[in-house]
């Protein structure tokens, strides 16, 4: 068995389990947001329930419309902050939360050999910490939160192992932008995607949580990482008082693999993602000279302490482009803190940038920076459908934080090495 | 169970914003609402051409991008009650059967829109009575269809208690 299939197999109480088959697994963890769990706190009235499972194992994080946006949007966050109230399950208020996917791992609520299901697509993002994770509907929520259970068929599986080192101003958002290229936005559809080699075993926690976060760009069920000691050293940090060791039996020899592939990193330059697929990744050279309107930096996807640092290093050399509004977006209360206490604030701020609160907001053309007709965004988020950031006409395309930053000095789509001294 | 309607043709990985744009998912609740917004983005008048008991047909990836179950529930709220396609997204597979929306994976090619269809659920064959021609699907495990039947997963286990799998 894979590593996916070993969680599933342990959760369903079954010894072993293989691709299609059907299970009934237990949950460790539950998330819902104020998207997603108003449906399902109405499902879960609907069904007549009187308590939770387990309050301590469901989580609801109000971030995308958050600081609510309209009437609308505090009425659907107020059901969130009722439920809560009234059944002990967690609740993740603004000034003291964040984007879920970011807030999770950092509130140590996320371990290895986990099986976590939320209602919002990029639950998979926690799978960099080795934990299967998924997104379900509001449906599946209001069945868990009830009975602390889950339907699952077992995922056929996708190897990919990463070999060769990465260039410079390559992270872990070109790595998964040029996989989602290669395979394409449906290329591990049902699929599990284990992310091996070299080339991860040397990635930083947060450009694996980046990768883990877009599998479902691909079409994946979940992706995962196999624990390790950055792993390890990560969850010290996030979850000191939990004992988490590495007595991790791995892949069995016998594993086996729907497909597997094997991606040299080194030669992969900074990607980025023409609209209307994230599957359109193509190196940033071949975009040089598109003219943007608005650059984004935040997200589940790049909206950590490191993307900040990351942004900032190119900030410095210079202000934004007067014809570009260029906004940052810490993805928690604690990046916040974290990008103020090295500075790295001054740097947006003095360049010209916005500072929006942590929130979901443009990437889904929310708040915080909607677009209009025919404006075009670069953005370090994970999506760039039609009208996902604004109007329908409205163009996104998807780069890592150095090339939106990059692209924000610039005016247009630019390669980081344009802006150094 | 037989379903017979008329087929809406749409192409390859049609995502849930297509389906229903995320700026209104976060509007109403109200589903009803919600389904004069379907498929707008690729068709603004597509709420108009839907009559009760039509059938959505579609290429690979049908339902691909968010976790909004908001996208079958409008689909299932225009009087929808089935969507055949090449291919599914995860997500929007659990999630339709869960809110008890029928789906079907087969291959779509020769069915365009207008077509006539008669689909029987447990079979899987696809009857094109329009072209008389017929396609053959795989029928959908027996939980599935079951929860789909009971109108959704929260009223599947108020029956059973557990999922009989």
């Amino acid at each position: 068995m894979n590593l996916t299939e070993k969680i599933l197999a342990r959760h369903s109480g079954r010894r072993k389990v293989a691709p299609g088959e059907f299970i009934e697994a237990s949950v460790d963890l539950i998330l819902a947001n104020d998207v997603t769990a108003p449906l399902a706190i109405a499902e879960f009235e609907k069904a007549g329930a009187r308590k939770v499972f387990d309050p301590d194992r469901i989580v609801l994080v109000p971030d995308h419309f958050t600081p609510c946006k309209d009437i609308r949007s505090a009425e659907m966050v107020k059901k969130l902050r009722e439920f809560s109230r009234r059944y002990g399950v967690r609740f993740y208020e603004i000034g003291r939360a964040g984007i879920e996917h970011a807030l999770l791992p950092e509130e140590g609520l996320i371990l290895p050999g986990e099986l976590i299901i939320g209602a919002d697509s990029h639950t998979c993002t926690y799978g960099a910490l080795g934990a299967f994770s998924t997104g379900v509907g509001s449906t599946d929520v209001a069945a868990a939160m009830i009975s602390g259970r889950v339907w699952l068929k077992v995922p056929e599986a996708m190897k990919l192992v990463y070999t060769g080192r990465r260039q410079p101003w390559v992270g872990g958002k070109d790595l998964i932008l040029y996989t989602i290229g290669l395979i394409g936005v449906d290329g591990a559809r049902y699929q599990t995607m284990e992310l091996t080699g070299p080339a991860i075993d040397s990635l930083p926690m947060d450009d694996r949580f980046t990768m883990c976060n877009m599998v479902i760009e691909a079409g994946a069920k979940n992706g995962i990482i196999l624990p390790d000691t950055i792993t390890l050293s990560y969850l010290t940090e996030v979850a000191p008082q939990k004992k988490v060791t590495l007595d991790w039996p791995g892949c069995e020899a016998d594993a086996t693999w729907k497909k597997c592939l094997e991606i040299d990193v080194s030669l992969i330059e900074p990607q980025v993602a023409a609209p209307p697929l994230p599957s359109n990744s193509r190196s940033v050279r071949e975009f040089a000279g598109q003219r943007i309107d608005q650059v984004v930096i935040g997200s589940c996807t790049n909206g950590r302490l490191s993307d900040l640092r990351r942004a900032a290093a190119i900030f410095r050399y210079g202000s934004v482009h007067p014809e570009v509004r260029a906004i940052i977006i810490p993805a928690t209360q604690k990046i916040y803190q974290q990008a103020m206490a090295e500075g790295l604030m001054d740097i947006f701020l003095k360049a010209g940038c916005v500072i929006s609160p942590p929130t979901c907001g443009p990437c889904l053309g929310g708040h915080m920076g909607v677009l209009g007709k025919n404006e075009v965004a670069i953005a370090t988020t994970n999506r760039n459908f039609i009208g996902r950031m604004g109007d329908t006409s409205s163009q996104v395309y998807l780069a890592n934080p150095e090339v939106a930053a990059a692209s924000a000095l610039k005016g247009r789509i630019a390669h980081p090495e344009e802006v150094l001294p | 169970m037989v379903l017979k309607g008329q087929a809406h043709k749409f192409g390859d990985d049609i995502n849930t914003d297509y389906i229903i744009s995320g700026k209104y998912k976060f509007k109403t609740l109200d589903m009803k609402e919600l389904a004069s917004h379907l498929m707008e983005d690729l068709d603004p008048q597509f709420s108009q051409k839907v009559r009760p008991g039509d059938i959505l047909v579609a290429g690979k990836n049908f339902g691909c991008g968010s976790s909004r179950e908001q996208a079958p529930l409008v689909i299932k709220s225009a009087g929808i009650p089935l969507v055949i396609a090449r291919s599914f997204a995860r997500i929007f597979f659990r999630n339709a059967l869960n809110v008890g929306l029928f789906l079907l994976e087969a291959d779509t090619e020769s069915i365009s829109g207008g077509d006539l269809l008669e689909v029987n659920l447990t079979t899987g064959i696809i009857r094109n009575l329009s072209r008389g021609s017929q396609t053959s699907a795989q029928p959908l495990p027996e939980f599935l269809v079951e929860i789909a039947r009971e109108g959704g997963v929260v009223a599947y286990l108020r029956k059973y208690g557990q999922f009989k799998i």
